[in-house]
């Protein structure tokens, strides 16, 4: 493109644009034009055996991907789905390498617009080692990561916009693409509606009282641990961080017996003082303050090793200049301690709320979403959004409404997420630069 | 005016006292309750008191002899999952997240947004997905399928926590080893790997305790009884025969419940500080 300026005006003078239309055209040519024969020639074999080996395959699995199946029995939709996916995916690699022999062909062909030397093809891997290295070093980590989690994730959001349910199941059934018909049957027809508003409702409340509740008696519980006078503070820190030690699906299941209304410790200790028994678990009221009240019990002690950190770094003089002032308990409360409190933990108190919006293991193991509702679509009077896309992928087999949900789901935290990152603007300016 | 300051701080004091000793009663009584039931040699819920007057080992015994639970084998393969998911997290996450912090290529941008938005969707909703493609491997009901899920979710959470420490030891330190004729791979090895062994302990930890706690995944992969897991297997213990074998499942719960806790305790300072750290580094 430049070539008018180069020194070397002559034969090569549209190297650059020349090898990387051949290159185009058909892989490997431009590098052979360039004077690069070993390089072209492993291009070329590359792309002789792609179009030998794979464009029908390639055609035929995406075409399945888009049909999803005509012959019910015979085609199997699930599994024309994921070829269909793999295909696609294999597909834009397979553009991509295509792409990288192009700009390979033009940036060296520039080079011989240039007067330069092409590297040799022994310079050409040495270089290709050291521009490689990063690739070649994440690549394990991000082949187990597409495996195990992009891949299940592309599949489940594409379900989203299926029919695939109990009554849409292969091999018996096909399954079809019904665009975004069940976003709107779960928002129009009327047992769904009334569902999904009670379950988000409460999703809501759920999130924030409990984030809420944990901050604050974290923070109250290491303000309190902070007073100087008070001995033997770590070892009373320590014995306070044991609920959280414990594996948390062992502390929700000893709830569950705690909390039984026929035997369970915590209706015996109320009945000492005289109070009637209580249906912590099978009442709804009773067992939404269940869920907060356990949830409380377990994640506490997070919040509280937060803040007895940020605390500690609160430099002594700002309270005895506070007090010279006359300043008291709570001023100094509110004045120093709060403020800079919160603006530590902030970020870590949005993440908070992500994790309770998604808070699957308290709600399901403590009291397994009970108890059940009449006339909700498979949902209790504790599940959640996430709880209830359990339900429905295992109880209701309504894998199509699940995935549906999840995708609602996925918004909402997303929203906080992207809330954060704007916030503390660390994304922007430095990490990505 | 000194005389009531001090009996007002006198007074705080005793404030700050009786709340903490109200706290540790709530914190601890379940966890003294659990011991408790489970050295209580009868079979029900019905103890009055707390610690049993005729305390025995015996529901102990009975939990890792009894042929009606795996109990000793899902002991085993919790263990045996979550120490390969440690092992193979920190082992795949450390160089990604070196190559993250300390390289500049294309695509690193785009590899970071990726961990970021794989990390906000729900991790039940592949729930669908992962049976079917673990049936078409057939990987269902083996601790390989289930390894793998786990692996692959503990890839963004972990790159990112390593990355946030990798960030913090300063690049000057890696020119120079540069300089020195090291190469990459020597730099990572040899020069940031020992300095970020606070960080890889509790990404280690993390990644043991993660499968050791999961209830869902487990559930959905491992079927038959002698392959599950503590979660699992505990779980569907008192789901099932709730006032049967309590204190069977209350001496299971103890065991444990106790190495998680000891390890836990004994880093949790670290633990905190780094996902304060990961977290106000973005």
């Amino acid at each position: 493109m430049r070539s008018e300026t180069s020194t070397n005006v002559g034969v090569g003078s549209n190297q650059a644009r020349n090898s990387a239309i051949l290159s185009t055209v058909v892989m490997g040519l431009g590098q052979f034009l360039n004077g690069q024969y070993v390089k072209g020639a492993i291009f070329l074999l590359y792309y002789i055996s792609f179009w030998f080996q794979s464009p029908s395959y390639f055609i035929e699995n995406i075409k399945g991907l888009i049909t999803l199946g005509s012959n019910p029995e015979v085609d199997h939709s699930i599994f024309m789905m994921i070829y269909g996916i793999v295909s696609v995916v294999l597909l834009l690699v397979a553009i991509g390498i295509h792409v990288f022999n192009i700009v390979d062909a033009y940036n060296n062909g520039k080079k011989i617009d240039n007067g330069e030397e092409v590297p040799s093809f022994k310079d050409s891997i040495k270089n290709m080692m050291e521009i490689g290295f990063p690739y070649i070093a994440i690549s394990p980590g991000m082949i187990m990561l597409f495996i195990a989690t992009i891949f299940p994730l592309i599949f489940s959001v594409l379900l989203a916009f299926t029919s695939y349910d109990l009554y849409h199941s292969p091999p018996a059934k096909l399954i079809e693409w019904v665009g975004f018909q069940n976003f709107r049957d779960i928002m129009t027809l009327s047992t769904w509606r009334m569902t999904f508003i009670k379950v988000f409702s409460w999703t809501v409340i759920w999130t924030i009282s409990s984030t809420v509740s944990i901050f604050a008696l974290g923070l109250f519980l290491a303000v309190v641990l902070n007073h100087k006078k008070i001995k033997g503070r770590n070892i009373l820190r320590t014995i306070l961080m044991i609920p959280w030690a414990i594996p948390a699906f062992v502390s929700m299941l000893i709830w569950r017996g705690l909390l039984n209304y026929n035997f369970g410790q915590v209706n015996k200790l109320l009945a000492i003082i005289g109070i009637d028994k209580i249906p912590w678990l099978e009442d709804i009221m009773w067992a939404r303050i269940s869920v907060l009240l356990v949830n409380l019990w377990l994640s506490f002690p997070f919040v509280m090793a937060l803040c007895s950190g940020v605390l500690q770094s609160i430099p002594e003089s700002l309270y005895e200049a506070a007090e010279v002032d006359g300043a008291s308990v709570v001023q100094k409360f509110t004045g120093i301690t709060l403020p800079l409190v919160l603006r530590q933990i902030a970020p870590l108190m949005i993440m908070q709320f992500a994790f309770q919006f998604n808070n699957f293991g308290i709600i399901y193991l403590l009291n397994n979403g009970n108890p059940p509702q009449f006339g909700y679509q498979g949902a209790g009077g504790t599940d959640i959004l996430i709880s209830w896309v359990y339900k429905l992928t295992m109880d209701k087999l309504k894998w199509n409404y699940a995935a549906a949900i999840s995708i609602l789901i996925f918004i909402v935290v997303a929203g906080f997420s992207i809330y954060q990152f704007r916030r503390t603007n660390s994304f922007k300016e430095e990490e990505l630069s | 005016m000194s005389l009531g300051q001090e009996k007002r701080s006198q007074i705080g004091l005793i404030f700050c006292y009786t709340i903490i000793a109200i706290a540790i009663v709530a914190a601890l009584y379940p966890a003294i309750w659990i011991v408790g039931s489970a050295l209580n040699p009868s079979n029900s819920l019905y103890s009055s008191s707390l610690i049993p007057e005729n305390a025995s080992l015996k529901n102990f015994k009975d939990i890792l002899t009894t042929k009606e639970y795996h109990y000793v084998k899902w002991y085993i393969n919790s263990i045996k999952i979550g120490a390969l998911n440690s092992f193979f997290a920190v082992l795949l996450t450390s160089l990604t997240a070196y190559v993250f912090s300390k390289t500049r290529f294309w695509g690193r941008k785009y590899g970071l947004m990726t961990f970021l938005v794989i990390q906000m969707f729900p991790g039940i909703m592949s729930m669908v997905a992962i049976y079917v493609l673990l049936n078409m491997f057939g990987l269902l009901d083996t601790h390989l399928g289930l390894l793998l899920v786990y692996l692959g979710g503990a890839v963004p959470f972990s790159t990112w926590m390593i990355k946030g420490y990798f960030d913090t030891i300063p690049s000057s330190l890696v020119e120079a080893a540069k300089i020195d004729g090291a190469d990459r791979f020597r730099i990572f090895w040899q020069i940031m790997l020992p300095l970020a062994k606070p960080m890889l302990a509790v990404v280690a930890m993390m990644n043991f305790i993660n499968p050791f706690n999961d209830f869902v995944m487990a559930a959905l992969v491992l079927r038959s009884p002698e392959k599950q897991t503590l979660a699992v297997g505990l779980y569907n213990m008192i789901n099932s025969q709730f006032n049967n074998d309590w204190t069977l499942f209350s001496a299971g719960a103890v065991l444990a419940a106790v190495p998680i806790m000891i390890v836990f305790l004994s880093m949790q300072r670290y633990y905190v500080h780094g996902l304060s750290a990961g977290a106000t580094k973005g």
